[in-house]
């Protein structure tokens, strides 16, 4: 469904990454491991067509995107930015609602099919109860779910979050993991970004590993994260232990010797 | 997450309670407007207020004498119309840019309208030349000011285009500042200077009607957008990045709403000179009371912004036996107000 091939991305005349290239089919979760500054972010506005490609394609279904209107681009990759402070307290509803844009014709607002399409995003994650709360209102993990329910209400074909756990305590993290991983069963691609390797093992079909703005791995959790790839990522030494039972491993890392 | 307990804290407003919002406050503001027309240095009765309106709009038969009659039709109506139109339409524009630029201190002028708009005029009242042409100067003054901020904005690319644009505005508000500074230095001091201060503080007291008819246009023209892409509106104040990857095209939407939200500034300040505060305050107050959606704060705007300059134009004629420039008592009355807002009020910004 979404290939990209050979990517180069940057701001301006400053090129942030190149050479990365990656598919991803319906129902499938890539994971993007990466150290402050790697390039995820930058990647990411480039997947969603807010900065333009320096070089490279990205195809949904072998088109090319790049000279897709806005609104075509948004209905097929919906973005869920990190859990943010408004700046106005709209309503809930009203946020979610706001996910229909590229569906409806510029001079329209959102009409009853609308608001049934909203409510269903909202039931989907749970939090229908939220509806007609202020969205300024309500806790940094509720936000993040909220993002997502607006991104839903598009109906995307494919999910784009950026760090959608780094707000968020250790039981909302998991909670949220596993509402990405829900989200893939019913056939979403999703594209996500983490600061924790075991978020990969815990909710990805493959990991990609993006340093110095390179992709130096592709592959599935148990094989791509390793002791190894996680010392060239972090500079850190990681210890990768097999968690017995679960059929995957856990990250924790080891500190030096006094 | 799911653990919150269901509570409704806000309840949001229900479509079918919207008339009944809209009829009571249009109702409070033609009751403000008929006691203006009444009240003054030469005051006449609220009943032949109402006849003369009715003799002058539905030709009813009219008893009131000839004084009265010049002094509501023809001195006191143009005021009140144009302080309904004039304070309606600086305070959509604000509520316009503060969405826009996402930020509580801007007001219609933070892209140079007013700066642009009061060289021009001042350059006309140095010059001598006649009111008409002055207005035509002030109004082109305000739409070229803006269109050089946003040039400069769109020349650089590198930063956030909202921030650069609030930087170039304060930049170029600069220069034309200092522009305005020189020509008063320039000017007579008998004649133009006071009439350049005058100006600079805002007054309705020449506006006639002939003045209002002509901006009237222009300032539907710009309203236009703003009501027909009211809800697109909401999702500009997500900020660029967001509103963009939601599949609005803010490249074309952006430069449309500062477009109609200059052209409704520079046509209303090309008559009745600066207006401070209005288009920073009364688009705060709409939104404590109806929320931050613009298909309901703009008519709220508009409303709020109507009656508050007719109720300070109203004060001005009032308070003292000269005229009060509005400029004076809308800071006087705006900026306290606003502290109180900004100590007291827990909903607007966050």
């Amino acid at each position: 469904m979404l290939a990209v091939e050979d990517l180069a991305f940057g701001y301006g005349a400053r090129e942030v990454g190149a050479g990365v290239g990656f598919t991803l089919a319906p129902g499938e979760v890539l994971c993007l491991l990466g150290p402050n500054g790697g390039g995820k972010t930058t990647l990411f506005k480039t997947l969603l067509g807010l900065l333009p490609a320096r070089a490279g394609r990205v195809l949904l279904d072998g088109e090319d995107v790049s000279r897709w209107p806005r609104s075509r681009l948004a209905r097929a990759i919906a973005y869920v930015p990190q859990a943010h402070a408004a700046f106005f307290p709209f309503g809930v509803r009203d946020v979610v609602l706001m996910g229909r844009a590229s569906r409806l014709k510029p001079f329209a607002s959102p009409g009853g099919r609308d608001r049934e399409i909203a409510d269903a995003a909202l039931e989907t994650l749970g939090i229908g109860h939220l509806g007609e709360r202020i969205y300024t209102e309500i806790s940094g993990g509720e936000r993040q779910l909220v993002l997502i329910a607006r991104a839903l209400a598009g109906e995307p074909r494919l999910l784009v979050m950026d760090e959608p756990t780094a707000s968020l305590d250790f039981g909302n993290q998991t909670r949220l993991l596993t509402q990405v991983r829900r989200l893939a069963d019913s056939g979403i691609a999703v594209v996500l970004s983490t600061h924790d390797p075991d978020h990969a093992f815990l909710c990805a079909d493959r990991v990609a590993l993006l340093h110095g703005g390179r992709m130096v791995a592709l592959g599935s959790p148990q094989v791509t994260i390793t002791s190894e790839t996680l010392r060239l990522l972090y500079g850190v030494e990681v210890a990768v232990v097999p968690l017995t039972g679960h059929g995957r491993s856990v990250c924790m890392p080891v500190l030096p010797a006094p | 997450m799911p653990v919150a307990v269901p509570e409704v804290a806000v309840k949001t407003a229900h479509p079918a309670l919207s008339i009944g919002r809209l009829v009571l406050p249009a109702a409070a503001l033609v009751l403000l407007a008929l006691v203006s027309l009444a009240m003054g240095k030469f005051p006449v009765p609220l009943a032949d207020v109402v006849s003369l309106l009715g003799a002058k709009l539905l030709g009813l038969p009219s008893s009131v004498d000839q004084t009265a009659q010049i002094v509501v039709l023809q001195v006191r109506l143009p005021r009140v119309v144009s302080a309904l139109v004039v304070g309606a339409a600086l305070a959509a524009a604000g509520a316009t840019y503060q969405g826009l630029f996402r930020n509580p201190l801007v007001s219609p002028d933070i892209l140079g309208v007013s700066a642009g708009a009061s060289l021009g005029a001042v350059l006309g009242i140095v010059l001598s030349l006649p009111v008409l042409a002055i207005q035509l100067l002030g109004f082109a003054g305000g739409l070229l000011a803006v269109g050089i901020v946003y040039g400069v904005g769109a020349m650089v690319r590198r930063h956030d285009p909202v921030l650069t644009l609030v930087l170039a505005g304060v930049a170029v508000g600069a220069v034309l500042g200092s522009g305005i500074s020189l020509l008063k230095v320039l000017a007579d001091p008998y004649n133009q200077l006071p009439a350049i201060t005058y100006w600079l503080l805002g007054s309705l007291a020449s506006v006639t009607i002939g003045d209002v008819s002509a901006i009237m246009p222009a300032i539907l023209l710009g309203l236009c957008p703003l009501v027909l892409l009211a809800w697109r509106m909401n999702l500009m104040s997500l900020g660029d990045e967001e509103a963009r990857a939601l599949g609005v095209e803010t490249r074309w939407l952006r430069p449309l709403f500062i477009a109609a939200a200059t052209l409704v500034t520079a046509a209303a300040v090309s008559v009745t000179g600066v207006i401070g505060w209005i288009g920073l305050i009364v688009p705060h107050v709409a939104r404590l009371l109806v929320g931050p959606d613009f298909r309901r704060l703009l008519p709220a705007s508009l409303m709020l912004g109507a009656g508050y300059l007719l109720a300070v134009d109203l004060v001005a004629r009032n308070i003292a036996s000269i005229e009060v420039p509005l400029g004076i008592l809308t800071a006087l009355i705006g900026a306290p107000f606003f502290l109180w807002l900004l100590a007291t009020s827990r909903r607007g910004w966050t």
